[in-house]
């Protein structure tokens, strides 16, 4: 980002002020949520998937029963293809948490020929994980899973309720969604049934980074400034090594970036981004809201990417 | 890495962003914004307006919306767009829904519950409004008061909205006639007026489209005096502390193994708690003292409306789930009397059975009968022998298992709740609590 930020309401660059009082109204909403989902369900887990609105979930989630330990352990849908500094990250949360961790791995679905991979250098395994995601839910006989979505992801999600029903097949009815008035949450289902119960619904992502400013939540180091060999391809950096191979014409380089979003190594860009801290990482979030179009962009990926990584963060 | 489980003392949050200097500190709580409007009226292009003109517009979908504006090809940019997730289901005949959008200015954040319009879509106004704190219903200058206009107050008025925020939109196309304008308020404050619960009608004359009177004042209006409508929903004042007394329905006991800690989890409502205050469990009667709270898992003196807490008490009650730890005087019951707004197909008749939740407590209830029905246009009130969705009516019912109720009006927590569909699960009703016995 190398514009300098303009506010609708001057220079500075916007960056609300009353997020103190803000920021703990969501924080008690989720508590309140993850509380009554846990107390209702018989057999909930949390989706954990070391990227920054899991670790605020999970954060919020070990806050909700203190000083009691997590009442539910922690999933991780593995695709295989990771960030080993994701991987790092999310050992070492889990275990300072004192939560147990599920790992439901892709991989694994795999091999049992529960899914087929695609072929070629392109091919994510992002679109196998649903199959991974179920089977390790009716395996473990889970009725709730917390997810970290957020509405303000996109167009579809800002209808997503709190609670969200799957039927026996894992399938979503946007037509059967129930009416939540209040905060009155209706967790009641059926033998194999199970919901996905969405606490950080009302969070935006500005909120995310201010909260894990303010409670000094640790996130994997990828999501900071950092130098990486990357390739340009789909309009994204891919970072070169482990899944993503380079292909002939491509040209990597060595560049200054940060990622946006942890998922699958295999189709997560990273964006050019100075942002070394989490004060440099909300000022750049809070300019990319704000930037008009027209104004100097850095460059044309970070639009597309960050298009991109909301889709996939909304993926469960 | 910082340990989750350490239990800080004070200074939560407010370090966040103070060294950002230049802006003021503004202590506004968030505002929970519901909108409703007839199809047309102008809705999506106002809260288009909202989000484009706070810079809460990601640029890439900025870049979508010129992109369609270009191809409806009227130059224009059509602000609707940002918002019209819902119009393409509207034609496809799919899904109509509560979406719930976000924006923030340097006073204050905002989550706006938009509801679609449409008379058969009154559970949806009914879940919106459930949890605002205030309701901007649109008007289209041309045309007035509707019918919709008076359903949406209504509801808003049934629901416990105290203020709507009338939005006279489209006043471009009447030549910003104060005339007009006036009417339409006077229309509408004339209709509220003969309402069971007050009501408090602000009225703004805007322009969605060309943004007047919207963020920030118009001269095409030098006869209106007031804020913009941005500036007004900045400064509106919600009152956090209701006028009941302080309750805690208690969603779970926390005790962690191998430790003499007992605390009781629920989110406060009310009142303020402190430690050293006297409290009541209901339904056994018993009393204790707070001797802890705990709000995030750390500890602290006093809690407010609102807050996910943890209470500890003196003396070792016995007290589980459903029950409710309340400050001052509270009774239980097993009846109550009631507005509910129908949602389900299948209809409620006198006699039908339903699982209840009101709080934490969850039990059944037998519809005793069905009062009668609203007319939401005429206000009359009718007989009726079931109800089907999108009724409003007023019902009594028995319950399994004695609650502590209290009127909608005097406390929104203790004064709802909620009805299940037996055989599918699904939220068939909302109810509103007007007599406890
Ligand atoms: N002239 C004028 N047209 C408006 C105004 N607000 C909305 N419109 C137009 O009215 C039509 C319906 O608006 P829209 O926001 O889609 O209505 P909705 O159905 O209530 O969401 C669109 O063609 C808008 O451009 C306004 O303030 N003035």
């Amino acid at each position: 980002m190398s514009a300098a930020p303009q506010g609708p309401f001057g220079d500075p660059p916007f960056i609300p002020t009353h997020q103190s009082r803000h920021l703990e109204a969501l924080a008690d909403e989720a508590v309140t949520i993850i509380r009554e989902v846990a107390t209702e369900c018989e057999n909930p887990v949390l989706l954990f998937s070391g990227g920054k609105d899991s670790a605020v979930l999970l954060h919020l989630a070990v806050l909700a029963f203190a000083p009691a330990r997590l009442p539910f352990p922690v999933m991780h849908v593995d695709t295989g293809h990771n960030f080993p500094e994701v991987i790092t990250y999310r050992d070492e949360f889990v275990e300072r948490v004192g939560a147990r961790l599920v790992i439901a791995s892709v991989q694994q679905s795999i091999d049992d020929g529960r899914v087929v991979e695609d072929e070629g250098p392109r091919a994510s395994r992002n679109r196998l994980q649903s199959v991974t995601l179920l089977d390790a839910i009716a395996e473990h006989g889970f009725d709730a899973a917390f997810g970290g979505g957020r509405r303000d992801e996109d167009k579809a999600r800002a209808k997503e309720r709190i609670l969200s029903f799957r039927d026996r097949f894992g399938r979503w009815d946007p037509r059967a969604q129930r009416p939540e008035p209040w905060d009155l949450l209706n967790a009641r289902i059926r033998k194999g049934e199970h919901l996905r119960a969405f606490p950080l619904s009302n969070w935006t992502e500005l909120d995310i980074w201010q909260y894990i400013k303010a409670e000094s939540i640790p996130l994997p180091t990828i999501y900071f400034s950092h130098r990486r060999v990357v390739v340009p391809r789909d309009g994204m950096l891919l970072s070169v090594g482990g899944p993503v191979e380079v292909e002939p014409g491509e040209q990597p380089f060595e560049e200054t970036v940060r990622y946006r979003t942890v998922g699958d190594a295999s189709c997560t860009g990273a964006v050019r981004s100075t942002a070394a801290t989490i004060d440099d990482v909300i000022v750049e979030v809070a300019a990319a809201r704000i930037t008009e179009r027209g104004a100097t962009r850095a460059d044309d990926n970070f639009s597309e990417s960050a298009m991109e990584d909301r889709k996939r963060e909304g993926y469960f | 890495m910082t340990n989750v489980l350490d239990v800080h003392d004070g200074g939560l949050m407010t370090t966040v962003l103070e060294e950002h200097a230049g802006l003021h500190v503004s202590t506004m709580p968030t505002l929970r914004i519901a909108t409703a409007g007839s199809v047309d009226d102008g809705k999506s292009t106002l809260i288009g307006r909202l989000l484009h003109d706070t810079k809460t517009v990601f640029e890439d979908q900025l870049a979508a919306v010129h992109k369609a504006s270009a191809r409806y090809g009227d130059g224009e940019v059509n602000l609707a767009l940002l918002t019209d997730g819902l119009r393409a289901e509207r034609e496809q005949g799919i899904t109509i829904d509560v979406a719930h959008r976000y924006f923030a200015t340097p006073a204050r954040s905002f989550i706006v519950a938009d509801t679609p319009g449409h008379a058969q879509y009154t559970r949806n106004m009914v879940t919106g409004a459930s949890n605002a704190d205030v309701a901007i219903v649109l008007v289209d200058a041309r045309h007035g008061v509707v019918e919709q206009t008076r359903r949406h107050a209504f509801i808003a008025s049934l629901l416990g909205v105290h203020t709507i925020a009338l939005a006279v939109n489209k006043m471009d196309l009447v030549d910003w006639d104060e005339g007009e304008f006036d009417s339409v308020v006077k229309d509408l404050t004339g209709f509220v007026d003969a309402l069971p619960t007050p009501v408090e009608i602000v009225a703004f004359p805007i322009s969605a489209l060309l943004g007047d009177n919207v963020v920030s004042h118009s001269t095409s209006t030098p006869w209106y005096e007031g804020p913009a409508l941005l500036e007004w929903l900045e400064q509106l004042d919600v009152a956090t502390e209701g006028s009941g007394a302080a309750r805690l329905d208690v969603q779970r006991v926390i005790r962690p193994q191998g430790s003499d800690y007992r605390g009781y989890a629920g989110r406060l409502a009310g009142a303020r708690v402190a430690v050293g205050d006297a409290i009541t469990v209901q339904p056994s009667g018993r009393t204790s003292t707070v001797v802890g709270l705990q709000r995030f898992g750390r500890d602290t003196a006093c809690a407010t409306p609102g807050e996910a807490i943890t209470i500890e008490l003196a003396d070792d009650v016995d007290i589980a789930r459903g029950d409710v730890l309340v400050l001052g005087n509270a009774v239980s019951t097993e009846t109550v009397t009631g507005q509910v707004c129908w949602m389900i197909d299948r209809p409620l008749e006198p006699g039908s059975r339903w699982w209840f939740k009101h709080g934490t407590r969850v039990g059944r209830a037998i519809v005793e009968s069905i009062e009668y029905r609203h007319d939401l246009t005429t206000l009359e009130q009718l007989p009726a022998d079931e109800l089907r969705m999108n009724d409003l009516a007023v019902i009594r019912l028995s319950l399994s298992e004695p609650i502590v109720a209290e009127a909608y009006v005097s406390s929104r927590e203790g004064g709802r709740l909620i009805l299940v569909d037996e055989a599918t699960n699904t939220t068939a009703g909302a109810v509103m609590i007007t007599t406890t016995s």
